[in-house]
C-alpha cells in the first residue's frame, strides 16, 4: 500500500517532476549570484537616511530605493523623463551596474511556476507540488521499513544499482525536497485561495503633513532609525510637491515619514502573520537564506536521478514477478501465498501452485513475504514458499517479514490477524550448512505464535521439482484440494560466452583451478552489465552431466539447475573473468574446466548486491581462500580511488596455486592494494589464512577502529574459522562478527 | 494631423449628441469619455494599472478603472492607493485583467461635463511585480482640445489618450 501511494504518483508525475525541480535548481542560484556581486555593509553600518542621502547626491532623479533579498541595493530614476534602474553601493550611492532583470531567469521563474502557461499552468505547478510532498513522506515511509525503524534510517543501504542509488539520493535529498514542496504547496494554495491569505496590515495613509520646506534627507530622524538590513523599499516624494510624503516598507512594517520634520506620519507592522507567510514565500526561492537556497537547489537537482531510478526500480519490479492471471486481491483471497525469493525462481514454483489452486475453485493472493500487512479477513490458509540467503538469512523479498509479522502480533496492535493454517516450504541447496534455515525461522516464529500447522515443513533442494509435486500433493489432501501439479523450470535468458583465455594452476597439490576469461559468443553483442561480486549462472550443457551425479531424478541430464560463480572482473573491463576449482564430481566445474579456447558456455548474471565493498574512503579487509580470490581480486582492480585495501588469502602452495600473483603485485606496486598478506598451507612455513589474521590482531583492530568494512569469500568451513578468530580478535574492543554484520561492516560470499 | 483626427471626433459627437437628445436626456450633464493606455514593451508580467481622475492640485478626486485581478497588490499603486484610501466601494465593479507588455487597454467612463475644461487630469499610477512602481506613469488635462490627442507615458505607459 505504502509502496504503491510512492510510485503511483511517482509514475504520474514524474515529467512534471523533473521540470519542476530541475528550474527550481536553476532558479536557486539567482540569490547567490546576486548576493555574490552585491555589498552587503553589517547591521549598524548604514541607517537608511544615509543611504538615502548619497543615493540622492548620485541621482537627483531618484524615485525608488530597494533593497532586494540578495542584500544588493537597487535605485529607480529618471533623468530627462527616461526611466533608468541602477544597483548601487550601499555606502556611497554611487552606481555599480545598470541593472534589467534577467530575461533567462524570468523565462525560467515562468516555466517553474506555471509551465509558461499562466493559470492552468500555476495550477499543475501547485499540483506538482503536492505530489512530490506526498512523494517526500511515502518514500521516507519505505526508508524507514527497509532499513527495519527509524533509528536505523541513518544505517548504510543495501541493493543494487538503481536501488540503491534512488535511497542514497533520497535519503540525502528528503529534507530540501520537503521544504521545497511544502512550500511550495502553500504559496500555491495561497494562490489559489485556498487558505486565507493573511493581509499585511498597513499604515493607514497620512492625512496631514506639514507642507513647509523640505529638510535634507539625511537630516530625517524616522529614517536614521531604520537599518540598511531592515529596509525593503523606500519611495521617495516629488522633489516639487510639498503634500507628498516618503512611503518606506522594511521587513517588519511600512509607513510614512513627513519630509519637513523627519517624524513618522504613520506606521504599522505587518504582523506576525503576514510575516510568516512572508517567511515560507522567500525560504521556497531562497531569498531569506541565500545558501539555503543553494542546498534546496542541490537537493532539487536528484529529482531528475530519483525519477528515473524509481521507474527503472518500478520496472524492474513489475518484471521480476511472473505474471500472476487472475491474482486475487488481498482482502477476498481465502489462500495467502507469500514468497521468499532472492533470485526468482521460486516465484516460478509460486506461480505454478497459484495456477494449481486457482484452477481448483481457490481464491489465491501472491505477494512477496516483505507485503505482510495482518489485514486479511477471508483468509483460511496461509503458505509460505521462501528461499535462503546466505547464512540463513532471509531472501531479499522477505527481509521485513519477521519484524512486521511480529510487529502485527503485539498485544493491542491493529490490526491482529486471527490465527490460520499453515505450511512452508522451504528452497535451498544441500551443500549448504544452512540448508533451508530461513524457512525454518519463519515456521518457527508461526509455531511460537501457536498457528495451527498444516503439515510438516518440507524441503526443496536444488529446484527439485519432484519434491515439489510431491508437497503439493499432501497439501491438496491436507486441504481437500486435488493438486496435481507439474513443474517445469522458468529458464534464465541467457548469453552465450565464448571462452577466449585461461590459465591454470594447483595441479601439482591435487587442487586444479582455472582462471576463465569470456567474451560475448554472440557476433555484435556485448557482455551483460555486471560488476566485480556479482554472480555468473552457467548452465553445464546436457550432454555433460554424470549419471552417478543425478541432478533431478525427473529431469536427469537436463541441467536446468544453473551454477553460480562470482565475478572477477566487471562488464567496462570487456571480459567476463571467474575462477574454478575442478571438483572431480561437479558436473558444472568440470565442463568450464575442460573448456577449450573458442569454445562457449551459456550464462547468465544474477547481480549481488550483498557483497560489494560500501562506498566511502574507509579501509576495506578482503579475505579469502582458495577460488575465494576471485571476487576480492575484481573489488582490488576496480579500486581506482586507491582506498586502502588489505587482502588476507590462504593458498596450498607457493609454486603451485598462487593465483593472481602478477596481478596482486602489480596492484601493490600502484597502491589499489594496500597490503597483502598471503598464507599457504603446505611449504616450508605452512599457515591457514586464519593464523595472518591472528599475528595481525593488533593491525586489524586499528584498521576496524577506523571504519573498515570487512569481506570474506570461500568455503563454508573458512568462513566458519575466520568468523571465530575474528570474534576474538573483536572481543577487546567491545566488538563482535554477529554486531559488525548488523552493521553492514562483515560481508560473507561462501559456498 | 489635427484635421484628420478631429473629423471622425465630430461626427461621433454629433451620433451622441442626437442619440442623448432622442433617450437620454436627463443624463445630459455627464459624458462618456474613451480612454486608451498603450504599454511598451518590456520584460515582465501584468501592469497593475490605476487610472484616476485629480483635480488641478493633484489631490485624487475618483477612480476610473483598476486593471489587475489581486487587490492585495493594490497598494503598489501608491498615489492612487493613499487618495483613494484603497477602500472598496472606491472601484466596485471597475476592475478587470492587468495589462502585459505592449498591449493596450480601452475604458469607456462616464465623466460629469463640469470637469471638462475645469483643470482637471486623468492620471495613471503602475506596479510590475519585481520591478519599479510609479505614482503618475502618465497623466493628461481632460480638456475639449486635448481630446484625441495622445501624451507619452514615462515607463510602462506608451502613450495616454482620450475621446469625448
Amino acid at each position: 500500500m505504502l509502496r504503491r501511494l510512492h510510485s503511483l504518483p511517482g509514475l504520474v508525475a514524474a515529467l512534471l517532476l523533473v521540470v519542476l525541480a530541475t528550474s527550481g535548481a536553476v532558479l536557486s542560484l539567482n540569490p547567490a549570484l546576486e548576493r555574490a556581486v552585491a555589498t552587503v555593509p553589517a547591521r549598524g553600518e548604514v541607517n537608511v537616511a544615509e543611504l538615502a542621502a548619497s543615493v540622492v547626491q548620485q541621482y537627483p532623479g531618484a524615485e525608488q530605493i530597494e533593497r532586494l533579498p540578495s542584500g544588493a541595493v537597487l535605485v529607480y530614476f529618471s533623468v530627462d523623463g527616461n526611466p533608468g534602474a541602477d544597483l548601487v553601493d550601499p555606502l556611497t550611492g554611487t552606481a555599480l551596474s545598470a541593472w534589467e532583470p534577467s530575461a533567462y531567469f524570468t523565462w525560467m521563474k515562468d516555466l517553474h511556476r506555471a509551465f509558461l502557461l499562466d493559470d492552468v499552468g500555476r495550477a499543475a505547478a501547485g499540483i506538482g507540488a503536492v505530489l512530490m510532498t506526498l512523494m517526500c513522506v511515502s518514500g521516507a515511509f519505505l526508508l524507514a521499513s527497509r532499513a527495519g525503524g527509524w533509528r536505523k534510517l541513518l544505517a548504510p543501504i543495501r541493493g543494487s544499482g538503481s536501488q540503491r542509488l534512488h535511497t542514497e539520493l533520497a535519503r540525502a535529498a528528503v529534507l530540501g525536497l520537503l521544504i521545497s514542496a511544502l512550500s511550495g504547496a502553500w504559496m500555491s494554495a495561497v494562490r489559489f485561495e485556498w487558505v486565507t491569505e493573511a493581509e499585511e496590515l498597513e499604515a493607514e495613509f497620512p492625512a496631514e503633513v506639514a507642507g513647509t520646506a523640505p529638510a535634507p534627507v539625511g537630516s530625517l530622524q524616522a529614517l536614521q532609525g531604520v537599518d540598511l538590513r531592515d529596509l525593503h523599499q523606500l519611495i521617495l516624494p516629488f522633489p516639487d510637491d510639498p503634500q507628498d510624503v516618503y512611503s518606506l516598507r522594511t521587513h517588519q512594517g511600512s509607513g510614512y515619514v513627513d519630509q519637513a520634520t523627519g517624524q513618522w506620519l504613520a506606521y504599522a507592522d505587518y504582523g506576525a502573520p503576514a510575516q510568516w507567510q512572508t517567511f515560507i514565500m522567500e525560504l521556497h526561492t531562497g531569498e531569506a537564506y541565500w545558501w539555503l537556497g543553494l542546498i534546496l537547489g542541490v537537493a532539487a537537482l536528484t529529482v531528475p536521478v530519483l525519477a528515473v531510478t524509481g521507474v527503472i526500480i518500478w520496472w524492474q519490479r513489475r518484471r521480476s514477478m511472473p505474471r500472476l492471471v487472475g491474482n486475487t486481491p488481498a482482502p477476498t483471497a481465502d489462500t495467502l501465498l507469500l514468497v521468499g525469493s532472492e533470485t526468482n525462481t521460486t516465484w516460478g514454483f509460486a506461480k505454478i501452485l497459484h495456477d494449481g489452486l486457482t484452477e481448483e475453485g481457490c481464491r489465491v493472493h501472491v505477494a512477496p513475504l516483505n507485503q505482510w500487512t495482518g489485514r486479511y479477513p477471508k483468509a483460511q490458509r496461509l503458505l509460505i514458499l521462501t528461499a535462503t540467503y546466505g547464512d540463513g538469512d532471509a531472501p531479499a523479498s522477505a527481509a521485513q517479514f519477521l519484524h512486521k509479522f511480529g510487529s502485527t502480533q503485539q498485544p493491542g496492535s491493529q490490526p491482529k490477524p486471527a490465527a490460520l493454517p499453515w505450511a512452508v516450504l522451504g528452497f535451498g541447496d544441500r551443500q549448504f550448512d544452512h540448508f533451508c534455515a530461513y524457512a525454518d525461522q519463519v515456521a518457527g516464529a508461526l509455531q511460537a505464535r501457536g498457528w495451527p500447522q498444516l503439515m510438516a515443513t518440507d524441503y526443496v533442494d536444488r529446484q527439485s521439482g519432484q519434491t515439489f509435486e510431491r508437497w503439493a500433493a499432501a497439501l491438496g489432501a491436507a486441504i481437500s484440494v486435488p493438486l496435481n501439479l507439474h513443474y517445469t523450470p522458468l529458464r534464465p535468458a541467457t548469453r552465450t560466452l565464448m571462452l577466449i583465455d585461461r590459465e591454470d594452476f594447483g595441479a601439482e597439490v591435487n587442487a586444479p583451478t582455472s582462471i576463465l576469461r569470456f567474451r560475448s559468443g554472440t557476433p555484435h553483442r556485448s557482455l551483460p552489465s555486471f560488476v566485480a561480486g556479482d554472480l555468473v549462472g552457467i548452465f553445464p550443457p546436457a550432454g555433460v552431466a554424470d549419471s552417478a551425479v543425478a541432478i533431478d531424478s525427473t529431469h536427469s541430464g537436463t541441467s536446468h539447475v544453473p551454477r553460480f560463480y562470482s565475478l572477477a572482473s566487471a562488464s567496462r573491463d570487456g571480459v567476463l573473468e571467474i575462477c574454478v576449482r575442478r571438483q572431480e564430481h561437479g558436473v558444472c566445474s568440470r565442463f568450464l574446466c575442460d573448456l577449450k579456447i573458442g569454445e562457449t558456455a551459456d550464462g547468465f548474471i544474477q547481480k549481488n548486491p550483498r557483497f560489494q565493498p560500501a562506498r566511502g574512503k574507509s579501509p576495506v579487509i578482503l579475505i579469502g581462500a582458495g577460488t575465494g580470490i576471485g571476487p576480492l581480486v575484481g573489488f582490488i582492480r576496480s579500486n581506482r580511488t586507491h582506498r586502502p585495501m588489505h587482502l588476507y588469502w590462504g593458498g596450498r602452495l607457493a609454486e603451485s596455486d598462487f593465483l593472481y600473483k602478477d596481478t596482486l603485485h602489480a596492484c601493490l606496486a600502484d597502491h589499489r592494494l594496500a597490503r597483502l598478506n598471503v598464507a599457504f598451507s603446505r611449504g616450508p612455513k605452512p599457515a591457514y589464512v586464519q593464523d595472518s589474521l591472528r599475528v595481525d590482531s593488533a593491525q586489524l583492530r586499528e584498521l576496524i577502529a577506523h571504519d573498515a568494512q570487512i569481506l570474506v569469500c570461500g568455503g563454508r568451513r573458512m568462513a566458519t574459522d575466520v568468523a571465530t578468530v575474528m570474534d576474538a580478535l573483536l572481543a577487546p574492543m567491545n566488538l563482535s562478527v554477529a554486531a559488525l554484520k548488523q552493521a553492514g561492516r562483515y560481508l560473507e560470499d561462501t559456498y | 494631423m489635427k484635421i484628420l483626427t478631429k473629423a471622425p471626433i465630430k461626427s461621433l459627437l454629433a451620433a451622441t449628441g442626437l442619440l442623448l437628445s432622442l433617450s437620454l436626456a436627463s443624463v445630459a450633464q455627464a459624458r462618456e469619455v474613451t480612454i486608451t493606455t498603450e504599454l511598451n514593451a518590456y520584460r515582465g508580467d501584468g501592469a497593475y494599472l490605476a487610472i484616476y481622475l485629480t483635480d488641478a492640485a493633484g489631490t485624487y478626486t475618483r477612480t476610473l478603472w483598476v486593471a489587475g485581478g489581486k487587490s492585495k497588490y493594490y497598494k503598489h499603486l501608491l498615489d492612487w492607493a493613499r487618495g483613494s484610501g484603497l477602500k472598496a466601494a472606491e472601484y466596485d465593479g471597475m476592475t478587470g485583467a492587468s495589462v502585459t507588455s505592449g498591449k493596450s487597454l480601452t475604458i469607456t467612463v462616464d465623466i460629469n461635463d463640469a470637469l471638462i475644461d475645469a483643470g482637471y487630469l486623468v492620471r495613471v499610477d503602475s506596479a510590475v511585480e519585481d520591478l519599479r512602481e510609479n505614482r503618475g506613469d502618465a497623466e493628461i488635462a481632460l480638456t475639449s482640445q486635448g481630446a484625441g490627442t495622445p501624451v507619452a507615458g514615462r515607463v510602462y505607459v506608451k502613450t495616454l489618450s482620450y475621446s469625448l
